[in-house]
């Protein structure tokens, strides 16, 4: 077989994959309908770390209280975060401490203000879950992260400054392995 | 309290006399009179139409972990399934174990309404309807779920409540991997989050590997639709990743380019590498559910043993019984073909003679990982064992149930 044959040869293969590469990447039933983008804008409550799905708004932690009062916050959580039954907003060690031993409080221990931001706002009040206006996240996120030392009293939080916010954990806490198919729950691990 | 009833062996060694003993015992057939009838069960238009069990079978679910469900506020929290009455490996679903991450009420939705959506770092974002869903080509596998929650402590009398937050059912929908397929997923994709329709739109973060590999939007189980407590009309399924990943009352599916830190990704957040990867995927487990807690054996002879063993990294390879305290261990029987990421039956013969004893099973899996003992797994982390270790990730230790001599079974570790 001549060197031109195999040239011939290896064009054809790249075209075939080309081709099967091409195929792989449209749709193989054309099933389900294209969502509209304020449709997607809705239901897409998912606020990542970066911020970029938060809506216009802003608060302060001062608004933040008078919100906590006037949605009942207390009735669950006790006023200023503790005492409650429902889980503590308010971590019993101060700043000082180091950050994993104040507790699993939310606007403590999470690596960024966009999941408190988030949870108030998904998953708030109990019972009357959505109902919160974007300005009172900010408020009720910005009141939760002053009373644990996070942020100053007097800081505006918004669009921009929220996912700006230096989280007392910072990167210290473990990323998990990669994971594959077939593989042991931890490599060396024989349980 | 030793019972003076023969046992199996002396009853295969009887044979034939007492095959015929039994046959003199019996009232004497009269030719042409049909035997007693039972009472009747007096069936009305309900029961024709969706049958119920029995009312001499009484097996129940119980909340679970010491909070009330449903609560004062009517949240429904954990409820542990009756492992020790199960048989077979299905879990009935009326029976299936349940669990939310604060307390949820129960979404009542209507499947002409419920959409699906995924989006993000696609092609084509797509919402699918459920009769969208139910064109596309389905798989139909068993697998169990298991709640991180479900830690067995001295403390709990039946497997009910020592390992009562899992169960297995068999599942039909579509897989994950064909949807995102059908959406193109971009280069970027390496995560996605999934969330569900109930108040609190539980959400979580899992590995795009795993959606490509075997997750399943499942609309069926048992048979049937998908029940409300575990879904309806809609739910993830995550083969032998903790339960909370398996989000129910599936509405939406984002692509992300990074772990999301979700609430429930917050919740598993840990200092430790080892120990973050060990709140995953589900290490090998089995327990026995015959005979164990709050049981009773009826005198010396002859019982089958019969446990359930799962494992979050494939099929169950072996099972091993003891029946002296883990001095020494036999292969038992698997019964059927042991599924990936499903409950598997195991079997083991044994004559009780009598005496207080402990029994306890272990497992092995596909990828040869070992049901560890307490002890193990504390001697690897280089930790004192002391009653109180927590064992590192969901609890799969090997446990132990003690025998008394009055034929009376308890939780072994008390």
């Amino acid at each position: 077989m001549g060197a031109c044959r195999m040239g011939a040869l290896r064009v054809l293969l790249l075209v075939l994959l080309m081709g099967a590469a091409a195929l792989a990447q449209g749709p193989t039933y054309g099933v389900g309908r294209t969502p509209s983008a304020e449709e997607v804008r809705a239901l897409d409550i998912s606020i990542g770390p970066t911020g970029q799905e938060l809506p216009p708004g802003r608060g302060t932690a001062k608004e933040g209280a008078l919100v906590y009062r006037a949605k009942g916050c207390a009735g669950c959580h006790g006023a200023g975060g503790t005492g409650g039954r429902a889980p503590v907003l308010k971590a019993r060690l101060g700043p000082e401490a180091d950050t994993w031993r104040r507790g699993r409080v939310l606007p403590v221990r999470s690596p960024f203000a966009t999941t408190v931001w988030d949870y108030i706002n998904r998953g708030m009040p109990l019972n009357a879950e959505g109902t919160l206006t974007p300005d009172e996240v900010y408020a009720l996120t910005a009141y939760l992260l002053s009373i644990n030392g996070v942020i100053p009293e007097d800081m505006v939080l918004d669009q921009e400054s929220l996912p700006k916010v230096k989280m007392p954990l910072g990167d210290a806490y473990a990323d998990l392995p990669e994971w594959k198919p077939k593989t042991r729950r931890l490599p060396g691990y024989p349980y | 309290m030793t019972s003076k009833r023969p046992g199996r062996r002396d009853f295969l060694k009887g044979g034939a006399a007492v095959a015929g003993g039994l046959t003199l015992g019996a009232v004497a057939p009269v030719v042409g009179q049909t035997p007693a009838s039972p009472p009747m069960i007096k069936e009305d238009a309900d029961q024709i139409a969706y049958g119920g069990r029995s009312k001499h079978v009484t097996s129940v679910r119980i909340p679970h972990g010491g909070r009330p469900s449903p609560d004062n506020f009517g949240l429904t929290f954990h409820v542990a399934s009756p492992l020790q009455d199960s048989v077979g490996v299905i879990t009935p679903s009326s029976l299936h174990y349940y669990a939310t991450t604060r307390g949820a009420f129960l979404p009542d939705i209507d499947p002409r309404e419920h959409t699906l959506m995924i989006h993000g770092l696609v092609d084509r974002p797509l919402t699918f309807s459920m009769e969208d869903l139910k064109r596309l080509p389905s798989v139909t596998r068993l697998h169990f779920i298991e709640c991180a929650g479900n830690r067995a402590s001295a403390r709990q009398r039946t497997v009910q409540e020592t390992h009562g937050m899992t169960s297995c059912a068999e599942w039909t929908g579509v897989l994950l991997s064909v949807l995102l397929k059908e959406c193109g997923l971009k280069g970027s994709a390496t995560w996605f989050v999934a969330e569900g329709t109930e108040e609190v739109k539980g959400a979580s973060s899992m590995p795009i590997a795993k959606a490509m590999d075997d997750c399943l939007v499942a609309y069926g189980m048992n048979g049937e639709a998908v029940r409300p407590q575990n879904g309806f009309p809609l739910r993830l399924m995550v083969p032998g990743f903790e339960g909370i990943f398996h989000t129910k009352w599936l509405r939406r599916i984002k692509l992300v380019d990074r772990y999301y830190m979700n609430y429930n990704d917050f919740g598993h957040l840990d200092q430790d590498p080892k120990v973050a990867a060990l709140e995953y995927q589900i290490g090998p487990k089995s327990v026995i559910t015959y005979p164990s807690g709050g049981q009773q054996l009826r005198g010396r002879g002859f019982y089958e043993i019969s446990g359930l063993a799962w494992s979050g990294g494939g099929a169950i390879r072996r099972v091993e019984v003891s029946t002296d305290n883990g001095k020494s261990w036999k292969n038992a029987e698997i019964k059927g073909t042991a599924q990936r990421m499903a409950h598997t039956r195991f079997g083991l013969p044994w004559n009780w003679d009598g005496t207080e004893t402990v029994i306890m099973s272990r497992c092995t899996d596909e990828l040869g990982q070992v049901q560890p003992t307490r002890a193990q797994v504390a001697a690897h982390w280089n930790v004192p064992l002391d009653p109180s270790y927590s064992v590192p990730g969901l609890d799969n230790t090997i446990f132990p149930w003690r025998i008394a001599s009055d034929g009376s079974v308890q939780n072994g570790r008390a």
